[in-house]
């Protein structure tokens, strides 16, 4: 029997930056919201004292557990989706704040072409420089109208960071100036720098100084403890939710976060949405949660999959290209991040040090900002330096031809530990017709709800732009001088792997109803009081990190849910255009 | 999964030690009572033939008992393939000295090793060839981000029907028994690089691992370890933080605020876990 609590004015799926920011803005408005979480209930004092490498980063203690639910995967429309069964394979956030708190902090704006890209890359190449598979679209929204909702986001996690020299407008710097470097960040600057390039430093939510929120909340200094990617911050240095968007929605008197309450329908009657169905995962009952809005902020694989399993909206139906749920999938899996690695063999750096965004970069191959008239692919990535502060477990670099194990192995392993670096290409990834997401026929989730299938496949576009982007690395590895330089080797095929929580599209935003699921608010266009946000809105992907793009998508959600409750209806006027995709 | 015994200690007349060695017989449920079992524990203390073995001299050797693994046999196929493939030398302590045989054994028995938090719902693919899926056309691995430093998962990845803790089990048992096909002798007794090419057969795909693949298996005895060489000394390896001392890692440490911009390499005593949370 289903139990039928009180309606509330807003119910929040997810607690991570996504659903954390909603459920502050909206809680601060004077609404009364109610966040569903679904994994544990925690606290800073749940990662004091808990830098254990094997526990974390080799057993994903964070991650979302899959004995109960994961997702399915193939290449080709054609082929059985396989389940990917281990933690090792998938990592998805789960517990309150989610994937939220065990990210890296690395902070990016997306372009003003990232919003635009297919009427500019018509516009200064022509539609032929669009492959016909290609889907990509504009976002039905510019940079110049984002740039505000970046700015808040920024404030609020106290970025800290400089701007990029070839970077576009802001209204303002950043709120803390960049962290402390280190000799392999700065060799990686000097040497870029001499290059002609236009390195700047990595914007981190690791904070440069301690710093005050213009909510009031507190965070204190990153103290470069090296356990930040894959753990939660021990000293509340991390700009997290957890440190700084719910207890802001706290503090309004206004806010619940219900954690264990894993939801599995969105309730739809007569074109609206009345609240949701969860499972109480202590007890096992079932809740109604009735509300007036209802936000999807449940990360993308489970954003898609209740709207899938609740029946909202058409479903993307890859044979005849209609539809809009599950359409554009993208992501940046392991073709991205490829690179070169140097190895050192007089030189030594601290590598054991570090913190998630400590690093580098420059943005000279990102984007539209270097000539694509004679490159056979469109967009570009950012070239990085991190210096996360490598694992015991995790740093075996050995140099190629070395062998996998063995004495040579050992050998090799142990004299590099602290003397190799890598640059990579974190490279944009474009959607196609055919990378999707839809219900699995076979496989179900404990509920024996089917799990939500991906099909995805690498295109020429991908393997042309990473080939493109280790050879700068290579370039730029050879002039910080080291010995050895080892290129990474372009995949021929997408693995399966689905790590670092950088996979998006499916309830992406727009300005048409025919492609897209939701208008620029992040409301959907059939169903005026539902939210969808989170990376599920991106069209394609932009070649660099997603999560400002995340937390400014969820200011802009945000003013679009307070102006929906005041004048309801939908807020923005669907364009119907008539190009076939 | 019954065990072949096979025909080489027959034919080469049973030696007493032989004999005991055999653990084909003892799964044929020789073993009943108390006196053989006696024998049999008695035969190891006797004769012990790897360091892992006797442990006065290695601090926490009281702590060390297999918790997962049953049979002695499988423990010490484990313990000299973990050496071969961590061997120690002039650099270091090997996996034996690391205590990493009896880290894998804790790992195989906790939530690592029963699959708790991984989807393990069929229906399984049992046929992955013919299920024409899922790029099988070799290991992926060698295209990914840092590849060579990465260790390996071959696709189509863990489609198992088996948790780790079983196909340990079953791998270590392969291993000793393509040793005794292909070699003539016993895992352990064989010389090094006999042990090696065995080992090779495996991480090559070259021995046929039901259900599994043997490549699947040597990745995973491979991680796991690296892992035992390196994790937190809490976890029954990396023993009294040689690994880390051998790779100049001091272990988890609260600040780096002050040397972040050191250009020396700075050097420090280890620290573990169990310095870090003070109790
Ligand atoms: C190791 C790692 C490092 C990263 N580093 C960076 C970085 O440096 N820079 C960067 O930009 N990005 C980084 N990311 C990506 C970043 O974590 C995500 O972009 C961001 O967390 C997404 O926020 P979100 O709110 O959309 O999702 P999440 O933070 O994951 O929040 C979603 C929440 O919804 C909950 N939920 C899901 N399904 C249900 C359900 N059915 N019922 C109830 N609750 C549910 C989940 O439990 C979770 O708490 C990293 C990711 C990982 C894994
Ligand atoms: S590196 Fe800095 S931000 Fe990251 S966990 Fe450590 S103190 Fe926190």
């Amino acid at each position: 029997m289903v139990i039928k609590l009180d309606k509330v004015d807003v119910v929040v799926v997810g607690t991570g930056w996504a659903g954390g920011v909603v459920s502050a803005e909206l809680s601060k408005a004077g609404y009364k919201v109610v966040a569903l979480e679904r994994g544990k209930n925690v606290t800073r004092e749940d990662y004091i004292g808990v830098k254990d490498e094997l526990r974390y980063t080799d057993r994903y203690e964070m991650m979302q557990n899959l004995a109960s639910e994961t997702i399915t995967s193939r290449n080709y429309i054609d082929e059985t989706a396989l389940p990917v069964r281990t933690r090792k394979e998938v990592m998805v956030g789960t517990d309150l704040g989610g994937g939220s708190v065990h990210w890296a902090g690395a902070t990016y704006r997306w372009k003003p072409y990232d919003f635009e890209i297919r009427s500019k890359t018509i516009e200064r190449y022509g539609e032929k420089k669009i492959p016909a598979d290609m889907t990509i679209q504009d976002w039905g929204i510019t940079y110049d109208e984002m740039e505000p909702y970046y700015d808040r986001w920024e404030k609020t996690a106290g970025i800290s960071g400089e701007p990029d020299p070839i970077g576009d407008m802001r209204s303002s710097d950043y709120p803390n100036p960049p962290m402390k470097s280190s000799p392999a960040v700065n060799l990686f600057m000097e040497t870029t720098k001499k290059m002609g390039y236009h390195p700047y430093r990595v914007p981190s939510g690791n904070l440069s100084q301690p710093y005050t929120n213009p909510d009031g909340e507190k965070m204190n200094q990153c103290m470069f403890c090296s356990f930040c990617s894959h753990y939660g911050c021990d000293f509340g240095a991390k700009s997290d939710p957890l440190v700084t968007v719910l207890p802001t929605a706290m503090k309004t008197g206004n806010f619940e976060a219900r954690t264990g309450a894993y939801v599995r329908r969105v309730l739809y009657n007569d074109g609206k949405a009345t609240g949701v169905l969860y499972t109480d995962v202590m007890t096992g009952e079932e809740f109604e949660q009735p509300a007036d809005v209802v936000v999807l902020a449940a990360f993308t694989f489970t954003n898609n999959r209740l709207l899938l399993l609740s029946k909202i909206g058409q479903p993307y139906d890859p044979k005849t290209r209609t539809g809009v749920i599950g359409r554009n999938f993208n992501a940046q899996f392991n073709i991205t991040f490829l690179g070169a690695r140097g190895y050192f063999k007089d030189k030594k750096f601290n590598y054991y040090m570090g913190a998630g965004a400590l690093g580098a970069t420059l943005s000279d191959f990102a984007g539209d900002n270097f000539d694509h008239s004679n490159v056979d692919f469109i967009n570009g990535g950012g070239i990085e330096l991190r210096q996360y502060g490598d694992g015991a477990i995790a740093t075996n670099h050995v140099p190629k031809g070395t062998p996998g194990w063995g004495e040579e192995f050992k050998k090799n392993s142990v004299y590099y530990a602290n003397r190799s670096l890598v640059v990579w290409y974190t490279m944009a990834t474009m959607s196609y017709w055919h990378n999707f997401l839809d219900l699995d026929p076979m496989y179900t989730d404990s509920f024996n709800d089917p799990l939500l299938r991906v099909t995805y496949k690498y295109t020429d576009q991908d393997r042309n732009m990473a080939k493109f982007g280790i050879e700068k690395s290579r370039e730029i590895m050879e002039a910080m001088g080291a010995d050895i330089v080892d290129e990474d080797e372009v995949p021929e095929e997408f693995d399966h792997i689905y790590d670092g929580m950088h996979y998006a599209g499916g309830v992406i935003m727009g300005t048409d109803p025919a492609t897209s699921a939701v208008n620029n608010y992040l409301q959907m266009w059939d169903v005026n009081n539902l939210f969808v946000v989170g990376a599920s809105a991106f069209p394609q992907f932009a070649g660099h990190h997603p999560t400002a793009t995340v937390g400014a998508l969820a200011y802009r959600a945000s003013e679009g849910i307070v102006n929906y409750l005041k004048n309801g209806g939908q807020l923005v006027k669907g364009e119907q255009k008539s190009h076939s995709i | 999964m019954a065990d072949k015994s096979t025909g080489t200690n027959e034919k080469s007349g049973m030696s007493r030690r032989t004999f005991i060695k055999n653990s084909g017989l003892v799964a044929g449920g020789l073993v009943g009572g108390g006196l053989f079992g006696g024998l049999l524990t008695n035969q190891f203390q006797k004769k012990p033939e790897l360091a892992a073995f006797s442990d006065e001299k290695i601090s926490g050797g009281l702590q060390e008992a297999r918790v997962f693994i049953n049979r002695a046999e499988d423990f010490k196929i484990l313990s000299a393939a973990t050496e071969r493939l961590f061997p120690k030398d002039d650099v270091g302590p090997g996996a034996i000295e690391l205590g990493v045989p009896y880290f894998i054994d804790k790992q195989l028995a906790g939530e690592w090793g029963m699959n708790a938090k991984e989807y393990m719902k069929g229906p399984f693919i049992t046929n992955i060839q013919a299920a024409g899926n899922h790029n099988n056309s070799g290991n992926q691995d060698s295209q990914g981000p840092n590849a060579a430093t990465q260790v390996p998962t071959p696709t189509p990845r863990y489609q198992s029907i088996l948790n780790r803790g079983e196909i340990f089990t079953l791998g270590l048992r392969r291993i000793d028994q393509v040793s005794q096909e292909d070699f003539g002798a016993r895992f352990v007794d064989l010389a090094p690089e006999k042990q090696d090419e065995v080992l090779r057969m495996f991480e090559e795909d070259k021995v046929e691992l039901k259900g599994v693949g043997s490549s699947n298996f040597f990745y995973m005895l491979l991680q796991v370890t690296i892992e035992g060489a390196y994790a937190d000394p809490v976890y029954g390896g990396n023993k009294d933080m040689m690994g880390w001392k051998m790779k100049e890692y001091p272990g988890p440490r609260m600040s780096y605020l002050d040397t972040i911009e050191a250009e020396e390499f700075i050097v420090m005593e280890p620290e573990s876990l169990r310095n870090y949370q003070g109790h």
